[in-house]
């Protein structure tokens, strides 16, 4: 789409509205409101991971001063509130009743006149746990005999969640016993946290006169959060308002409803004053929203050749206490099966199972479109293995395998149709900037050296932007969304959309958007979301969802309301509507380009100076189902070099080739690139949250759960190519969480590929020097 | 007890309970609240603050122990109704998305450039690498400080030229 001068719209990279508050501290995150009478709540939670839970003595923490409450499971019993249902349709225990089933479970809540006087209230709180059998291994979860987690459940006699299938079994049976070669990987994607520097909260305010509960809340989808809350607690839908102030991020943990917000929405109705919650970093680690943790077994066959002819995967997911997993409710491994990625394979089939474990429940999409990221992983880690064993370079490995431009549409093995894409595009572009064929070159002479130098790649393929609503919907919910746009008689706007940001910059731009399809200066428009009384029913933000539905839904009913501007500008120049041409801000009479009006007289005309017949106004919603979701690639290179004596690898570049059709605002675009090409370097090097045998969780802060900072994060050199999405109004297609999906394959690729010459084919995540140390000793290239 | 505490140049004196945590003590009470928690153990750094001009972690620290101390908080920045240069650098270069780290990110940032007005690109990833940003991937936030030592730079030459 063409840059239309002076209303800063679609391809220009403009600085961002939201930043006047936050770069003067100015900001409004939940921790930041005080309401008047407000209180604070704390929760008590389980130091074991699985145990009989005897007694609760709350007596000494009551009588502490300043102690307004004290909330147990068996207090919400007597309000039906001690379960609640997730977001897999499994149920989650609020505060427990009968057992607890993973250590940092909550167990209680104080509710107090200051935040010190209820912890301290915490620590007064007596509780006799009667423990039992732990298990922290799926595998071990799954055999006979094993102690049920969920006795809870009438119909549930072992810790088996889940058994799904995709694909076509027959078709791949018979393509492995075509192959020349089978290739196997089994890896663990390891459990991780998504880690929004802002933890969970709520400021829940229920209003003892009128009933009406005010939740500000750290919420990634308010609208979806509001309707659960009322089927939850039985209060009526339009007395619940839903409103997320600034979120200090999400990445997919804000997307779940925690036992928290549940409970201090309870205790703020109970005693008629509003509660504050917010959980610290060690709770938000241990209790909320894990991501990943899937074992994998994957198999790819091909010709001598190196043509792809099957993919075969087995999964098992640790899904913890709970199974929590936030996904289109049809879908129980997410869309994990857009394995076979950006490759022709004729044929693939997926077996997926969960288990019970005593870990913290979520399986989030941690900025990753339900499960996509293990997917990349194993396709990205099996065609670089394919390439070794056939003894082929894993950059021509892939550009014989990739779909190639002129099969788009195209229907994936597992069902999906792909829109478009050019991979030999990104590669090759990849390739280029990165000096691939010379990089070969010198990595041979670097070793004869004795220097261990690795280059990886991964060209991913990701599904974003869910819905359409036929096949996909959370909770029963259709996974539309929505935008309201009001064109004010002075020509300025408001638009409300239903989807959330918590730091992609939507008040910038979706306003862009107006302005390109509208004419009116982005500058404008003002945007609002996040609350639900207020802004149209959407399903939020998480899976890259907010350009492919609501700025669709933007575009859409910004030429709705351009279309009956144009029928004021005709009555406005007094000729018919068939005579009226449109550029970017203004309608002219065809063959007389100085009879025209502004947008901005249409829209003063619109209230008062319509045609006859015609509504006042010049403002409208509208709802978007897409038609499909979209599919953004691209290709990353990265080199790397490992250290011989130590076991560090070190990340020399990183070359990022991203196509997620029409970029809006380029600047922001690179922003989320950079961001997810960080996370996905943690994730390959040092994320993980892991247990020790008896369920005690070993990434409980930010000691121990480790996050680069800006000494081990590496710099990046991003590339574009630009293949528009053809069913998305703008062709866009999202692009939030392309680097998370795609990069970690491309970090470990590398590093194998530092040690490929030496029989090395796999080191699981996080790559460790540790774990490289130990990959050297035993490769005999230790110094 | 009583303690008095200059803060963006404002004495601000309070009665708080000896175990106030000095960052509790600027939210809760003075209710400045750009500065953030972001964990609890002194490894992110969205609580950072200048003390006596020298940045530390409030949440790690006794509001008594900046008794009688001066504390400038992302507040502070701004100095005559302008903008920090390194508030207009995070704008112009991108620098912050969710903006929870922001504060900090800056106010570790101006401690830098006050003692290196001239940092190399290392010299600021070393500075700022005590505070976390889930966002960004730092490159930008690190040629928002670049640009804002630039700008300081010019700014200075020009007032010696001036003068």
């Amino acid at each position: 789409m063409a840059v239309h001068e002076g209303v800063h719209g679609i391809g220009e990279s403009i600085k961002r509205v939201e930043d006047a508050r936050f770069i003067r501290g100015k900001g409004t995150y939940v921790d930041d409101i005080v309401l008047p009478g407000m209180l604070h709540m704390f929760l008590l939670r389980s130091p074991v991971a699985h145990a009989r839970l005897v007694s609760i003595n709350a007596d000494a923490a009551l009588a502490l001063p300043g102690v307004v409450a004290v909330v147990t499971g068996k207090d919400l019993e007597a309000h039906n509130l001690a379960w609640m249902p997730t977001l897999s349709g499994d149920t989650q225990a609020v505060l427990a009743t009968d057992k607890v089933r993973f250590q940092g479970q909550e167990v209680a809540a104080v509710i107090a006149e200051s935040p010190y006087v209820a912890q301290d209230a915490l620590e007064l709180i007596e509780v006799e746990y009667d423990p039992l059998p732990v298990l922290v291994d799926p595998a071990r979860s799954l055999e006979a005999g094993a102690p049920v987690i969920r006795d809870d459940k009438e119909d549930q006699s072992s810790n088996h969640v889940y058994h799904w299938e995709s694909g076509d079994k027959d078709a791949t049976e018979r393509a492995f016993a075509q192959a020349d070669v089978v290739v196997n990987l089994r890896t663990h994607y390891p459990r991780s946290h998504p880690a929004p520097m802002e933890t969970c909260g709520i400021v829940a305010d229920v209003n003892p006169a009128t009933g009406k509960a005010t939740l500000y809340m750290t919420s990634q989808a308010p609208h979806a959060h509001r309707t659960l809350f009322a089927i939850v607690a039985g209060l009526p839908e339009q007395n619940i308002r839903i409103k997320t102030p600034d979120i200090g991020g999400g990445f997919g943990n804000k997307v779940p409803i925690y036992p928290g917000y549940v409970v201090a929405t309870a205790a703020s109705l109970l005693i008629g004053r509003p509660v504050k919650w917010v959980e610290s970093r060690q709770e938000n680690l241990i209790s909320t929203g894990f991501a990943r943790d899937y074992h994998m077994q994957g198999e790819l066959a091909l010709n001598r050749d190196g043509k792809m002819l099957g993919l075969r995967v087995k999964l098992l997911s640790d899904q913890g206490a709970f199974y929590a997993d936030a996904q289109p409710s049809k879908f129980r491994a997410g869309l994990f099966h857009i394995v076979t990625g950006s490759y022709d394979l004729p044929a693939a089939h997926v077996v997926a199972d969960g288990a019970y474990t005593n870990k913290a429940p979520g399986g989030v999409a941690y900025r990753c479109s339900f499960r996509v990221t293990e997917a990349s992983y194993l396709i990205e880690r099996l065609v670089q293995t394919a390439a070794y064993e056939l003894g082929i370079d894993p950059a021509d490995l892939r550009l014989k395998n990739f779909i190639q431009p002129e099969q788009f549409p195209y229907r994936s093995a597992t069902g999906f149709e792909y829109d478009s894409g050019d991979y030999p595009a990104a590669m090759n572009l990849a390739l280029e900037k990165v000096s691939y064929r010379d990089l070969r070159r010198e990595q041979e002479e670097m070793r004869a050296q004795g220097r261990l130098i690795g280059i990886g790649l991964a060209s991913f393929t990701e599904v974003v932007g869910a819905g359409h609503g036929k096949d996909y919907d959370i909770a029963g919910i259709k996974m539309f969304d929505s935008a309201e746009l009001r064109v004010h008689p002075t020509g300025k706007a408001i638009l409300k959309i239903g989807v959330q940001t918590q730091g992609q910059g939507h008040e910038t731009t979706f306003a862009q958007i107006v302005a390109s399809e509208l004419g009116i200066p982005s500058e404008d428009v003002l945007v609002q979301y996040g609350d639900t009384d207020n802004v149209p029913y959407g399903l939020g933000t998480y899976a890259s969802r907010s350009t492919p539905t609501a700025g669709a839904a933007t575009s859409v009913i910004s030429r709705k309301l351009r279309a009956k501007a144009k029928k004021i500008a005709a009555h406005l120049l007094e000729t018919s509507e068939e005579d009226i041409e449109w550029e970017t801000g203004r309608f002219f009479v065809r063959g007389a380009p100085d009879r025209a009006v502004t947008i901005q007289d249409t829209a003063f005309a619109a209230y008062t100076n319509m045609p006859d017949g015609m509504e006042a106004g010049l403002e409208g919603v509208h709802y978007y189902d897409p038609p499909n979701m979209t599919f953004p690639f691209g290709t990353y290179a990265v080199v790397v070099e490992i250290d011989r004596g130590t076991g560090e690898w070190k990340v020399l570049r990183m070359v990022a080739v991203d196509d997620c059709g029409v970029r809006i605002n380029p600047m922001i675009v690179e922003g989320q690139i950079h961001g997810g090409l960080t996370e996905g370097f943690a994730t390959a090097a040092m994320q993980q949250i892991a247990f020790d045998e008896d369920g005690n969780c070993l990434g409980a802060n930010f000691t121990d759960y480790l996050i680069p900072t800006a000494w081990e994060t590496p710099d990046f050199e991003t590339f574009a190519t630009v293949t528009p999405s053809p069913h998305h109004p703008i062709g866009a297609k999202g692009v939030g969480e392309s680097a998370t999906v795609g990069s970690p394959a491309a970090y470990v690729n590398a590093v194998i590929d530092a040690l490929a010459h030496a029989g090395v084919r796999n080191i699981d995540m996080p790559v460790t020097s540790a774990k490289v140390w130990e990959a050297l000793s035993q490769a005999g290239l230790a110094e | 007890m009583e303690i008095t505490v200059t803060v963006n140049g404002a004495q601000q004196t309070a009665d708080v309970e000896p175990r106030t945590l000095l960052v509790h003590f600027i939210r809760e009470t003075l209710r400045l609240t750009g500065t953030h928690v972001g964990c609890d153990t002194t490894s992110c750094g969205a609580c950072t603050v200048l003390l006596d001009g020298t940045p530390i972690k409030s949440c790690t620290m006794l509001a008594v122990q900046a008794n009688g101390r001066s504390v400038t908080t992302v507040e502070g920045l701004v100095t005559n109704g302008s903008l920090h240069p390194l508030q207009e650098g995070f704008k112009e270069e991108h620098g912050l998305q969710c903006g929870f780290c922001t504060p900090g990110m800056m106010l570790v940032s101006a401690a830098l450039l006050e003692d290196n007005p001239d940092p190399t690109e290392s010299d600021v990833r070393w500075a700022i690498s005590g505070n976390m940003c889930r966002c960004t991937g730092y490159q930008n936030i690190v040629k928002a400080v670049l640009w804002a030592a630039e700008k300081g730079r010019t700014e200075s030459a020009d007032a010696s030229q001036a003068s």
